[in-house]
C-alpha cells in the first residue's frame, strides 16, 4: 500500500485509538478505502473530521453486495480540502432490517445523501431528522435499486393518474 | 350555384365544418409540456429559423386554459404524470396531443421502474414523433399532420 502522509497518519491514528473497530484497510484504483464495525461510524467520523481537517462530506452510496451475510454497504465518501486528499469510509449492514447511525450530527449535509441510501436500499438510519423517502412515492412499498428488484418495476405499484377527469 | 348569385359582391358560401376546421386548424395554439431535453429543440420549433408562426401555432400558452396543443417533450415518470394530466383535463376541447421523441412516445432510453413508458398510458395522443432529439422539422411535421387531422373533423353537430 501506498498512502500518502496524510492518509497514513489518519490509518494510524484510527489504528492506535479505534482498533477494535478498524476491520479492513486497502486501497483499489487509486482510492483508499477502510471498512469500519457499523456501531463505530459517527465516533470515527467526528474523529476524522475534526482531527484531520476531513470537512467535506461529497457523498454517501448505497450498494447491495447480493451476499447472503452482510448485504448492504453504505460508502462515505469524504474530502479533506485543506490536504487535497480523498478517503472513503464502509460498512457493512446485514440483509434484515439493515440499520445504522445517521451521520447529520457530523455533516449536515448527509441528511439528502442518507434520504436517498434509505429510498433505493432500505437502508434505515438512526436519529435521522427526516427519514422519508426523496425520489420514490411516500407509500411505494420497494426499494428499486436492490438486485431482486425487476428493471421495469412492479406493474401497478405506482399509480397512474386516471383518464376520466375529475367532474366535481 | 344558386345562391351566390343573389347574395352579390363580397360574400361567399361555405360549410360551418370548413370554416371552423380552418380556424382551429390553422390557431393551433401549443401547451408546451417540456420535461427534458426535446423542450429545446421545441424552443427551436417556435423560433424564427423553424418558425412555427408559419402554421399559427407560435404562441406558447403557459396556460392551460388557453391551449389547443399539447406537446409532451421529454420523459415523463409517475410522478410528473399526475401533473401532466391533471394539465390535460384543464385544457379546453378541442385539444390534441403531440408525444415528442423516443421518450414520450415509449419510455425510450429511460427502461426503468421510474419512467411512465409512454405517455399514451395516461393521455390520449394524437402523434408521435420520433428521433432523440427530433429535428425541429420534425415536430413541424407532427403539427401538420395534426392540422390534416382537424381539418377532416366533424366539429359541428346539431344540438339536438
Amino acid at each position: 500500500m501506498e498512502l500518502s502522509e496524510t492518509l497514513q497518519s489518519v490509518v494510524d491514528d484510527l489504528s492506535e485509538n479505534y482498533s477494535e473497530h478498524l476491520i479492513d484497510v486497502y486501497q483499489s484504483t487509486g482510492d483508499t478505502f477502510i471498512r469500519l464495525q457499523p456501531d463505530s461510524i459517527v465516533e470515527v467520523c467526528k474523529y476524522i473530521k475534526n482531527e484531520h481537517h476531513f470537512i467535506y462530506l461529497a457523498d454517501i452510496l448505497g450498494a447491495d453486495r447480493f451476499t447472503s451475510e452482510e448485504r448492504f454497504e453504505v460508502i462515505y465518501n469524504i474530502v479533506s480540502l485543506r490536504d487535497r486528499e480523498r478517503l472513503f469510509l464502509k460498512v457493512w449492514l446485514e440483509e434484515e432490517e439493515p440499520t445504522v447511525d445517521s451521520i447529520t450530527d457530523v455533516w449536515q449535509s448527509a441528511s439528502w445523501h442518507e434520504r436517498q441510501v434509505y429510498d433505493m436500499f432500505g437502508v434505515r438510519f438512526n436519529n435521522h431528522p427526516d427519514m422519508r423517502r426523496i425520489y420514490m412515492p411516500e407509500d411505494f412499498d420497494y426499494y428499486p435499486l436492490r438486485k431482486e428488484f425487476p428493471l421495469l418495476g412492479i406493474p401497478g405499484s405506482i399509480e397512474l393518474p386516471s383518464s376520466t377527469p375529475d367532474t366535481e | 350555384m344558386g345562391i351566390e348569385n343573389s347574395l352579390g359582391d363580397g360574400f361567399l358560401t361555405t360549410k360551418v365544418d370548413s370554416l371552423t376546421n380552418w380556424a382551429r386548424s390553422n390557431a393551433a395554439w401549443p401547451m408546451p409540456m417540456g420535461l427534458a431535453c426535446c423542450a429545446i429543440e421545441m424552443m427551436a420549433f417556435a423560433a424564427p429559423k423553424y418558425d412555427a408562426a408559419r402554421f399559427g401555432s407560435e404562441v406558447m400558452r403557459f396556460s392551460p386554459r388557453q391551449s389547443d396543443l399539447m406537446i409532451v417533450a421529454g420523459w415523463v415518470n409517475y410522478k410528473m404524470a399526475h401533473a401532466v394530466r391533471r394539465i390535460w383535463d384543464q385544457m379546453p376541447d378541442p385539444k390534441w396531443c403531440i408525444a415528442m421523441g423516443a421518450c414520450a412516445s415509449t419510455g425510450g432510453m429511460h427502461r426503468c421502474y421510474g419512467v411512465v413508458q409512454g405517455c399514451d398510458n395516461f393521455l390520449p395522443v394524437d402523434a408521435y414523433v420520433s428521433g432523440c432529439p427530433p429535428r425541429p422539422d420534425a415536430l413541424l411535421h407532427a403539427l401538420m399532420k395534426i392540422q390534416d387531422k382537424i381539418r377532416t373533423e366533424h366539429s359541428t353537430k346539431l344540438d339536438t
